[in-house]
């Protein structure tokens, strides 16, 4: 009885996903292995050998990793796949990619998205946008399960795990990245930031994202989230989607900005600490969810709060 | 060129769903459903494809209960030529979906296969990604660009750092983001026209799949609530507040 569980990582450095996945795989009660997948990411494997509760971390070192492509990257979990009875990843967007067609090549049912660990076999999940939670019990004779980072705590470091090399698998070579465009900040993750502040449609353009948002963001030291309505209109990049279909995240602190409550946005953030909710009309569902509710206009409320909130250090 | 798009009979996105108060599902009957949005622009990629003279004939797939036919009639009316609909009155978990969808592959020898990311009732978030692991075909996930040229495909995926855009090669499998495209609404005459397109049935039993489920549901229940909070009156009173009172500051 053991579980491997996946690193999302960017082969320097470990993704807090991996650390919050870590906890929901040593609830399964086993031994747990880490397999870190990447090109010169010894530096990766390294930080997972670090966390209390890994006894042994796999490394895979080749180009073929380097992007954590889907194709070959399942064909090297299914190869080693045989030694475990669990394989578990973060459902961050590589975890989401690879993770179901390991499933299918192993003709197992996924758990998508779990929240909880009840036994090895039974798990709870939300659906519907996070309006119904499921318990679930797995018969197959594997489980495959992602994990929804922000129900879980980060495990804490202390360990040092031995690390072995592995793979790589044969390539099947279906696809190769041709481009990508990356966000260049120094801002916190949003997944892992301790505060975000997420702006909706109502802000209007990319740049008063830039002129209303971001010296708050820049005050509080927070990650900064959307509405989808703000995305689709080209005010703020796709990863900063927070919602059921985006980012799920739960900070000690989320401020939102001109957001009306939507379902699909609330998936994302209800289970965020403190929700602040700033907004011109009183009715918004958003006010619903909110500890703190502040009616009134954005464009004179959020100068005012960066303002308070640099006079209060 | 061939396409085929698959697309989900699911509970409308704007309809506030209920648990059933024994807590064995989400209730269902007289609710308003609709085509799952993320295959409305699956859909609509296929659709514009096709005008764009790169693809010549659209295969719209469904599974699901009889009623599943009228979503199949709206990606007709949207502009898919051919339906067919998987008939079966079993709840179909995504595996057992990407089976049956391969069986429709085997049959149908499509060069693409465009499905959404993910289905808003499960919110699984699998069926493509299994798809393309049992046919050992290539993947290209949450699309926002779809750029099909001469037999070669681009995909822009969007990923946790932004965009990340792969080659794959033909055939393959995508699934749509938001971004990829805005569906269109079906006009009244593509409406009617839709109604004289062929839809054919067929069943798990013909394909030859077992669609029995691997996760048995023990329960199902409402999340817990979150209670509205005070309102404010001033920027000075949140600061305080966020300070003192919730200490988050
Ligand atoms: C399949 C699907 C998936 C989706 N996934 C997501 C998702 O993951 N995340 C997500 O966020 N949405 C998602 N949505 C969209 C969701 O349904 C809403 O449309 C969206 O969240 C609305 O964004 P918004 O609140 O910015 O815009 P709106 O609903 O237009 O709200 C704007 C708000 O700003 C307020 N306002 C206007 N001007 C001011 C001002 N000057 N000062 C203060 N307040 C002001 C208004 O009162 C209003 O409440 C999804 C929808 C579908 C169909
Ligand atoms: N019953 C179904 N019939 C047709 N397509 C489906 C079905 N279930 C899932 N799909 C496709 O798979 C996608 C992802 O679904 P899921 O993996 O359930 O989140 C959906 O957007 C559809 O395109």
């Amino acid at each position: 009885m053991t579980t491997l569980l996946i690193a999302e990582h960017d082969n320097a450095h470990l993704k807090d996903a991996t650390s919050k996945a870590l906890s929901a795989a040593k609830a399964l009660g086993a031994p747990v292995h880490v397999l870190v997948a990447g090109s010169n990411a010894r530096a990766a494997a390294e930080a997972a050998a670090r966390f209390e509760g890994v006894e042994k971390v796999l490394l895979a070192d080749a180009p073929a990793y380097e992007h954590m492509l889907a194709e070959p990257t399942a064909a090297l979990i299914v190869s080693l796949a045989s030694s475990y009875d669990a394989l578990v990843a973060p459902s961050t967007s590589t975890g989401k990619n690879v993770m179901p067609r390991v499933a299918a090549l192993l003709d197992v049912m996924q758990v998508s998205d779990i929240t909880r660990v009840f036994s090895p076999d039974t798990f709870e999940r939300p659906i519907y946008a996070g309006n119904a939670i499921q318990t679930v019990q797995a018969s197959d004779p594997k489980t495959v399960i992602t994990v929804r980072t922000a129900a879980f705590p980060a495990a804490p470091e202390g360990g040092a795990a031995p690390i072995e090399a592995v793979g790589p698998a044969e390539d099947p070579g279906l696809s190769t990245v041709t481009g990508a465009e990356m966000a260049q900040n120094d801002r916190p993750e949003l997944t892992s930031a301790g505060i975000i502040i997420s702006g909706g449609r109502s802000l209007g353009s990319a740049e008063n994202f830039k002129t209303y948002i971001e010296p708050v963001a820049d005050q509080l030291g927070a990650a900064m989230g959307a509405s989808r309505a703000a995305v689709d209109a080209g005010y703020a990049p796709n990863d900063w989607q927070v919602g059921q279909t985006g980012k799920v995240v739960a900070p000690d602190l989320y401020i939102a900005v001109g957001i009306s409550g939507a379902i699909q946005h609330l998936a994302g953030m209800k289970d965020s600490k403190v929700i602040v909710a700033i907004n011109k009309d009183e009715e918004a569902p958003i006010f619903q969810v909110a500890d703190y509710g502040l009616v009134g206009d954005l464009f004179s409320i959020l100068p005012e709060l960066k303002e308070e909130l640099t006079k209060a250090g | 060129m061939k396409l085929l798009v698959c697309v989900k009979r699911v509970v409308d996105f704007n309809v506030k769903i209920r648990v059933k108060p024994d807590g064995s599902s989400v209730e269902l009957s007289n609710v308003k459903m609709s085509m799952n949005p993320f295959d409305e622009i699956a859909v609509e990629e296929a659709v514009r494809l096709k005008e764009q003279g790169k693809a010549s004939e659209i295969v719209a797939v469904s599974i699901g209960p009889q009623q599943a036919g009228e979503t199949l009639r709206t990606a007709l009316a949207m502009g898919a030529d051919r339906g067919i609909l998987v008939k079966t009155d079993a709840v179909v978990e995504p595996l057992a979906v990407a089976k049956l969808l391969k069986g429709m592959v085997e049959q149908e020898k499509p060069d693409l296969v465009i499905l959404g990311k993910q289905a808003i009732d499960d919110d699984s978030n699998q069926t493509g990604q299994m798809l393309a692991g049992l046919l050992g075909w290539p993947q290209g996930t949450f699309a926002s660009r779809v750029n099909l040229n001469e037999g070669a495909l681009e995909v822009t995926r969007e990923v946790d750092g932004g965009l990340q855009t792969v080659g794959l090669r033909l055939p393959a499998i995508v699934t749509t983001d938001l971004r990829l495209n805005e569906p269109r609404y079906a006009s009244l005459p593509n409406i009617m026209k839709a109604k004289k397109k062929p839809l054919d049935e067929t069943s798990p039993e013909a394909l030859g799949v077992d669609v029995s489920p691997r996760l048995k549901v023990l329960k199902t229940a409402e999340p817990g609530g979150r209670k509205a909070g005070v309102k404010v009156a001033s920027v000075a009173e949140l600061v305080s507040k966020l300070k003192t009172e919730a200490g988050v500051l």
